[in-house]
């Protein structure tokens, strides 16, 4: 068996895949995170609860409407997208003026709640979903062999990410969402309707959550608590990559997920922590985040 | 023949002598503040008005109320006609009122083409890009640079040029000379009076009131939140002693 730095290479490599797995859902969640934050000024705590609802609303869909997993790629973002556009509007819209805290303690106190719920009906052991049948069975890549649902999830959380990134950046909606996030009076004042692009963001940010629950739901078990133990690792995610950054959000995703992979290799007693000491070290040295700009 | 006189003189609304804006009774507030105390005025269509007077008389606040982007408002604001006072302040834009706002509100993660063609086209008639260019030169050779990397005199031209774009009737600058080089502040004296030439409505907020005089039709002078007189700018010379009281110069 051949070995690198004295660590066989099936394990290197395996490891390797988890971490990229990690960091697809770590990039997904806080591209959604900063996107949110950017323009709304909100700490969106609720988004591990969201993710949770569309790897839930994935399972309902099967078990009771015998819709699969490829309709619910489409259909669970946009259901649970609409269950945050009414939080913005009912709840999150009381806040803009307010300090981010007050944000932070409400979409705490959802996710609190929506966990409860969910715990409470279905308990904390975690229900089964299959991988569709497209995506059974692996690939042999020679060193190693790559489970095809795993390298799609990879793919697709790519193409999400630059997708959006590509919106933001490069489109004029995007115009719109950068010159809103840095003065919402101003572009409201050229004529810019910015409370429902607001509404429309959070909605986005919410059902890209959603979407994120579904892809992990063939791998993860759909779960209660799946979001909260996520998370706190994407909050983690989101302070070393700097608030509001989109492009940040997702290189510091799939950047800490694979160096969360290497760490189980070389030393698996850190790999819990190995994010949060990251974190530490980035909080000293630029506490704006790597990719973050000083306010 | 008192015929010939109402038909010499029509009066209504969106006919010539009628106010394009009416600016009635406007009080506004900063939460606890209270900064304007029933400002009262009026723009005719194709004026070019400023409001004069010193640091906190309300100058900026009164441009912000009319486009609604104060906290708080009372009193009456009506544009052509129409009442705006209680309308969002994308309405009120959608409406034909452009602002460029005192520190000028250049995005810094736009590039200067993005910031250029932010403000959405609300009517028709605006300025095409090339006439903009005509105006601004220096825009043209900067498109691609970040918006908040061009110089003071730049920013100012970017942030008056790309109101120009939307079709708005009516232009609220915001003290557009403030801390530029005089060479810059006669290109922008020079663009006001050909705004001024194309049927454009200014109002204008200045510190600058030798600026003000070459460009404007009439002066409101503002103190501690009203309008404390108007002076034409014909009658200019005349008043110096009393401006000069209000300005505190």
């Amino acid at each position: 068996m051949t070995e690198i730095f004295g660590v066989p290479t099936q394990a290197l490599f395996g490891q390797l895949l988890i971490g990229l797995i990690n960091g697809s859902f770590y990039a997904m969640l806080s591209l959604g995170l900063a996107v949110i934050f950017g323009l709304l000024n909100i700490i969106n705590f609720t988004h591990g609860a969201q993710y949770m609802m569309g790897a839930f609303c994935a399972y309902f869909l099967l078990e009771f409407a015998g819709v699969g997993y490829w309709w619910s790629l489409l259909i669970v973002p946009m259901v649970v997208g609409i269950t945050g556009i009414v939080v913005e509007r009912t709840m999150l819209a009381r806040l803009y003026k307010l300090d981010h805290l007050y944000g932070l303690l409400l979409t705490f106190g959802l996710a609190l709640i929506l966990q409860g719920l969910f715990t409470n009906y279905y308990g904390s052991s975690g229900l089964p979903y299959r991988i569709p049948n497209e995506l059974t069975g692996g690939i042999d890549l020679g060193f190693m062999l790559l489970p095809k649902y795993r390298a799609w999830v990879i793919v697709a959380s790519l193409v999400v990410c630059l997708g959006t990134w590509f919106v933001i950046e490069r489109t004029k909606l995007g115009a719109y969402l950068r010159a809103a996030t840095e003065n919402r009076a101003l572009v409201q004042a050229f004529g810019v309707n910015v409370p429902r692009m607001i509404t429309l963001t959070y909605g986005f940010g919410v059902g890209l959550a959603a979407l994120a629950g579904v892809m992990a739901a063939p791998i993860y078990q759909v779960n209660p608590q799946m979001g909260a133990n996520l998370i706190i690792v994407v909050f983690a995610v989101v302070v070393i990559g700097g608030m509001g950054s989109i492009l940040g959000a997702i290189l510091t995703g799939f950047g800490l997920g694979i160096v969360e992979g290497l760490t189980k290799v070389f030393y698996p007693e850190a790999s819990n922590t190995v994010i949060f000491v990251i974190m530490v070290i980035v909080l000293l040295i630029k506490p704006a985040g790597l990719f973050g700009k000083e306010r | 023949m008192p015929d010939a006189l109402t038909t010499a003189r029509p009066a209504g609304p969106g006919t010539a002598t009628a106010p394009l804006l009416s600016v009635r009774d406007l009080n506004a507030w900063y939460g606890e503040s209270h900064i304007l105390h029933g400002v009262t005025f009026d723009v005719r269509a194709g004026e070019v008005v400023t409001l004069l007077g010193r640091n906190g008389a309300g100058k900026t606040t009164t441009l912000r109320s009319i486009m609604g982007i104060v906290p708080r408002r009372e009193g009456s604001i009506a544009y052509d006609g129409q009442e705006t006072v209680r309308l969002a302040s994308n309405r009120i834009a959608r409406m034909g009122i452009a602002y460029c706002p005192e520190e000028r509100g250049i995005f810094a993660s736009l590039n200067v083409e993005e910031n250029l063609l932010l403000p959405p086209i609300v009517r028709d008639g605006g300025l095409s890009i090339e006439q903009i260019f005509e105006l601004f030169p220096n825009l043209k050779e900067r498109l691609s640079s970040q918006g908040t990397k061009l110089s003071g005199g730049e920013q100012q031209m970017l942030a008056i040029g790309r109101i120009l774009r939307t079709g708005a009737r009516l232009l609220l600058l915001d003290e557009p000379t403030e801390g530029l080089a005089p060479v810059i502040v006669q290109q922008i004296g020079r663009t006001i009076a050909r705004l001024k030439a194309q049927g454009f409505t200014i109002l204008l907020v200045e510190q600058n009131f030798r600026f003000a005089a070459t460009v404007a039709d009439r002066h409101y002078v503002m103190d501690h939140g009203r309008v404390a007189d108007m002076i034409p700018n014909s009658e200019l010379g005349a008043n110096m002693a009393k401006l000069h009281d209000y300005l505190g110069v």
